[in-house]
């Protein structure tokens, strides 16, 4: 009896890019850059994949969505490893990602902007946040961080003084 | 490093390590999401409650490793669930009451302080796994120690009100800051193995990081050296029991549950 033929490396990263982000649907887990490598240890499939933080609750929900969407096209032997180094960095997101997130609602990251706990640069994010972050809705630069933190780890709470809308940033890390 | 931990003290020395940077984590991560639904403000709430998930995540990821290390079979949910209190081994100041929000705050800030130039020396650490977790974990405290350092500065430097608040919690706190840079055997040995760095060596570089902080906040820096200690090596206050009775009802009561 012929063995089944195992789907490609490619047609597998194909398939992942339909498996949408659990909290933000409009990008992949693809895009979020979060699929680190898919190989073959023999016959087994193996998809690596690494944490946004550390303690993201939807990365079991993205483990058991991977795993649904690979059993779905008939994979069998399956496993999925996670994969901390290098850690996952915003930089990972592509430009055609950044744009749906925009006109998801969601402000993209601004490369080069991510914590490193020096405190010199707390002046110019009191005195009203990062200007670069564009607002989602009417792209005015005039917007305030509210908070560090939003509705997700990855998220900044922001608001826009053009318009006035409250909006997410997804921030830098 | 292979060699160097084929020998079981040197095990227990770097396990005895992980479990500090865990139990400090899982602990602090467990006093903050207390405040879950009681913050001054919504953004606060999230803010910490988004805090304690970080180090709630670096805490499965150390305590793993520590699993690992040890060889016994035990999981991260093990070593945090079935320990006594003297097993513990985070640092007193983590376990304190939140006390109202300003001291919360400065808690939180006291540690983060020490808590990211730990974590970027441990970047650089000579054992590979060690070196991945803290590379994950550092960009998350480093906007942890940004948004402590900010609100301690708002509030020394703010109203009459909340500047008696923030001083009369740094000099209760403070006393509690000096356990941060003790050292034993086994901070010597991974030391010496090029782990982790010597916990003397962090203390100028967090007293520079306070005191600017606390110049901003006008704040003054309590006199004083005397140290409280022994939450490293296990002798805790009586606070850390309760915090456990609460955190490990359900695996006590019910052996083995799971979801
Ligand atoms: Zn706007």
């Amino acid at each position: 009896m012929d063995a089944p033929t195992l789907p490609s490396v490619d047609e597998v990263w194909r398939w992942l890019d339909a498996v949408p982000d659990p909290e933000i649907p409009v990008i992949s887990v693809v895009e979020l850059g979060i699929v680190r490598e898919v190989a073959y240890d023999g016959d087994t499939l193996v998809v690596a994949v690494t944490p946004t933080y550390s303690g993201c609750p939807a990365t079991a929900m993205i483990d058991l969505d991977i795993e649904a969407a690979l059993r779905g096209h008939g994979v069998e032997k399956l496993r999925l490893e996670r994969r901390l180094s290098p850690p996952w960095t915003t930089d990972w997101i592509g430009p055609d990602a950044r744009e749906k997130l925009r006109a998801y609602g969601i402000a993209p990251p601004v490369d080069g902007t991510a914590a490193d706990g020096r405190l010199a640069l707390r002046a110019a994010r009191l005195s009203g946040g990062n200007a670069a972050v564009l607002c989602p809705r009417c792209g005015s630069p005039d917007t305030q961080k509210v908070s560090q933190f939003g509705s997700t780890p990855c998220k900044a709470s922001y608001r826009c003084t053009e318009c006035l809308e409250p909006f997410d940033y997804f921030k830098c890390i | 490093m292979a060699a160097l931990l084929d020998t079981a003290i040197d095990r227990a020395s770097l396990f005895e390590f992980l479990l500090r940077m865990g139990d400090n984590a899982l602990v602090l991560g467990h006093r903050v999401s207390e405040w879950c639904g009681h913050a001054p403000v919504l953004e606060e709430d999230i803010a910490l409650a988004n805090t304690a998930l970080d180090l709630i995540g670096q805490t499965q990821l150390w305590l793993g490793l520590a699993g690992e290390v040890e060889g016994q079979g035990r999981s991260a949910d093990n070593l945090a669930y079935l320990r006594d209190a003297h097993e513990f081994r985070n640092l007193l100041l983590v376990e304190l009451p939140n006390g109202d929000f300003g001291r919360t705050l400065m808690r939180q800030f006291l540690f983060d302080a020490w808590h990211l130039p730990m974590l970027k020396a441990l970047a650089a650490s000579s054992d590979p796994r060690v070196a991945e977790i803290a590379a994950k974990a550092v960009k998350e405290v480093a906007y942890h120690v940004e948004r402590s350092a900010d609100l301690v500065i708002r509030l020394g430097d703010g109203t009459e009100e909340s500047h008696a608040r923030m001083q009369a919690a740094l000099d209760e706190l403070w006393p509690y800051t000096g356990e941060m840079f003790l050292s034993d055997a086994a901070d010597e040995a991974v030391a010496a193995a090029g782990i982790a760095p010597a916990p003397a060596s962090l203390r100028e570089g967090w007293r520079d990081t306070v005191a600017a902080v606390l110049a901003e906040a006008t704040l003054k820096e309590p006199a004083g050296a005397y140290a409280h200690k022994g939450g490293r090596s296990g002798r805790h206050t009586e606070h850390l029991g309760y915090i456990l009775a609460e955190m490990q009802f359900l695996q006590r009561a019910y052996p083995g549950s799971t979801w």
